[in-house]
């Protein structure tokens, strides 16, 4: 692929991969690159760079298939770790909220709902659902990426998590509008999800709970 | 300024004595409560605090040469901790402050360990890996406090160790010449079992599946040491992992690690090789003071006093789930 591909450069280091950007199929790409990790064992390392780029691969074509907004896939080496994906023009949604703009940002939110709920709907948790893994495009249309952890899995408590991980971002990252935004999200996750949505959250509260100083399980063990 | 400060939140009583000036650590007392078996029962460590806390005061003023009167306030833990051993210290505290005319100062457990972290580091802005028995979180200051970035959903990394290490016939004693059981066992492991699960989701860590699958491999006659080498290898790079995570959403460019984990070489080597390729600077506190101690809730209650945070000693309950980010940082401002 060497040749088809033109003139990359550097645009992110994201938690896991090398992003570059360049030219491929006469089309604006970026190639995701994941790492070796120096810091795990050689084992351990090309296990998970496989597993997470196969994954990722999967579900943005699932996605795809389902009409939730995610970078096009164009090519996949599981062996390198290596996807190519569409470039996607925008802002990180973590930018669009820092930088004040809250109405962009909060539909922004709903659609981010909106796509976490058809996702859920087919079987598909995100993982790692955070304002930094959607794009706002300049006419303010959402896409998700970076799907390294997500699952095929229609169990209410993974669906939860996802919930859970996405409000707690909300709360670390952006807390003076937390509450407004997280009523933008949800709005949007319950009008895709309906009856379930409900439920959904309430385990997403329990989970939350869960990891918290929770002093009897350590007795309990003893 | 002088603060003496109170931990009694778990298994050790420590009563520590600082300074506004250097030296800034003038005393720096211990008791461990040991069980006699298995983990640690609460009833049994408070009993043991009743009879060592006060011997322990005692021993830290007279160590120092300095009177009660001359102690500036009373910091104390009111949480997060297990009731029956937070009581023991909150009743003595109250008592002093009381008695000698002094402001009673609270101090949450999780904060004071990420403070000690910060004034050995000298960090201003770093992102806090917070792994000890009870706790295993990814912090950092945001807008006032600190926030949670990362957890774990299930079981604490500490408790993780020394349940492993128990259920497996490796411990007590867990630490045995500043190594944990576990690792102990690990250095001897050659094979990396593929089965064990490695769970990372988002910003979160989730160790009870691993707990579970390693036992489970134990038992179906897996050699012991590959099970101890790839179950410390899983659960200490997915503390790395979602470490790494959290640089990057945040764009911290301090790593600081903390907590009674934190004094694990290999864990430390794991976290320093990440930071380094990230460009990051890294201190991990050095076990002395990882560990629960009362150096470090003197040392918190001093910020927290020169604030003016003070309790009316019959206001200070105690809560034993008083969360990390239900706390005001006054004190650090960027
Ligand atoms: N060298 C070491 N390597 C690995 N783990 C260690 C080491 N030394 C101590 N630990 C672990 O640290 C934990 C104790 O830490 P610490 O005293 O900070 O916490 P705690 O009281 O259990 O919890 P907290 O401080 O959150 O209330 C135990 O789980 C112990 O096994
Ligand atoms: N398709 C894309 N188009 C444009 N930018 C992208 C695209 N995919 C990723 N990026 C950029 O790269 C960064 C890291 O990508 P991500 O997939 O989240 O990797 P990581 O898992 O390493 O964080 C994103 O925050 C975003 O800025």
């Amino acid at each position: 692929m060497g040749e088809s591909l033109k003139n990359h450069s550097l645009i992110a280091v994201g938690a896991e991969a090398a992003l570059y950007k360049g030219r491929f199929l006469n089309l604006d790409v970026v190639i995701k690159y994941r790492l070796r990790k120096p810091y795990r064992l050689n084992d351990l390392d090309l296990q998970l760079r496989i597993q997470r780029t196969i994954l990722e691969a999967k579900v943005i074509r699932t996605l795809m298939r389902a009409g939730v907004k995610v970078p096009p896939l164009l090519y996949v080496h599981p062996e390198e770790g290596i996807l190519v994906l569409k470039y996607i023009k925008g802002s990180l949604l973590r930018d669009v909220v820092h930088s004040g703009s809250i109405d962009v940002s909060c539909k922004g939110l709903n659609y981010v709902g909106k796509y976490a709920g058809r996702m859920h709907s087919i079987g598909v948790v995100h993982g790692d659902l955070t304002t930094s893994n959607v794009i706002i495009t300049p006419d303010n249309m959402a896409y998700l990426i970076d799907f390294g952890l997500s699952k095929f899995s229609n169990r209410i408590e993974d669906m939860a998590t996802d919930i859970h991980l996405f409000t707690r971002s909300l709360e670390s990252a952006h807390y003076k509008w937390k509450d407004f935004l997280l009523k933008c999200f949800l709005r949007g996750y319950f009008n895709e999800k309906g009856d379930e949505a409900a439920k959904i959250v309430a385990v997403a509260k329990e989970i939350r709970m869960r990891g918290r100083y929770v002093e009897e399980r350590r007795v309990k063990k003893a | 300024m002088i603060v003496l400060g109170i931990e009694s939140s778990a298994h050790t009583f420590g009563v520590g004595l600082v300074r506004d000036e250097s030296p800034h650590i003038i005393a720096d007392v211990r008791k461990k409560y040991v069980p006699s078996r298995g983990g640690i029962h609460p009833k049994e460590a408070s009993q043991f605090f009743i009879s060592e806390g006060p011997k322990a005061i005692k021993e830290a003023l007279e160590g120092s040469g300095v009177s009660p009167m001359e102690v500036d306030a009373y910091a104390v833990t009111l949480g997060p901790g297990l009731g029956p051993c937070l009581r023991v210290g909150a009743t003595l505290a109250r008592g002093l402050a009381a008695y000698f005319e002094k402001p009673l100062v609270p101090v949450n457990h999780a904060v004071a360990h990420i403070e000690i972290g910060r004034y050995l580091s000298g960090f201003k802005d770093p992102l806090v890996v917070y792994l000890s028995g009870g706790n295993t979180m990814i912090v950092a200051y945001e807008e006032g406090r600190y926030r949670v970035f990362g957890e774990t959903l299930d079981i604490a990394l500490g408790n993780f160790l020394d349940t492993l290490a128990r259920e497996m016939g490796l411990a007590p004693p867990y630490i045995v010449n500043g190594k944990h059981a576990i690792e102990v066992c690990a250095d001897k492991g050659v094979k990396f079992l593929k089965e064990l699960p490695y769970v990372v989701k988002g910003q979160d860590v989730s160790y009870s599946g691993l707990l579970t699958a390693s036992l489970k491999a134990v038992k179906r006659g897996a050699r012991k040491e590959d099970v101890c080498m790839t179950a410390r290898e899983i659960a200490f790079s997915a503390i790395v992992e979602v470490a790494e995570r959290g640089l990057a959403h945040t764009g911290k460019k301090e790593l600081l690690l903390v907590g009674g984990v934190a004094a694990s070489q290999t864990l430390r080597d794991k976290f320093r090789v990440m930071a380094a390729e990230r460009g990051v600077e890294f201190y991990a506190v050095p076990p002395k003071y990882a560990v629960d101690n009362g150096v470090m809730i003197a040392f918190t209650g001093l910020l927290a006093f020169k604030h003016g945070i003070v309790v009316p000693p019959e206001k200070a309950y105690i809560r034993q789930r008083w969360r990390l980010d239900e706390v005001d940082i006054p004190w650090v401002s960027h």
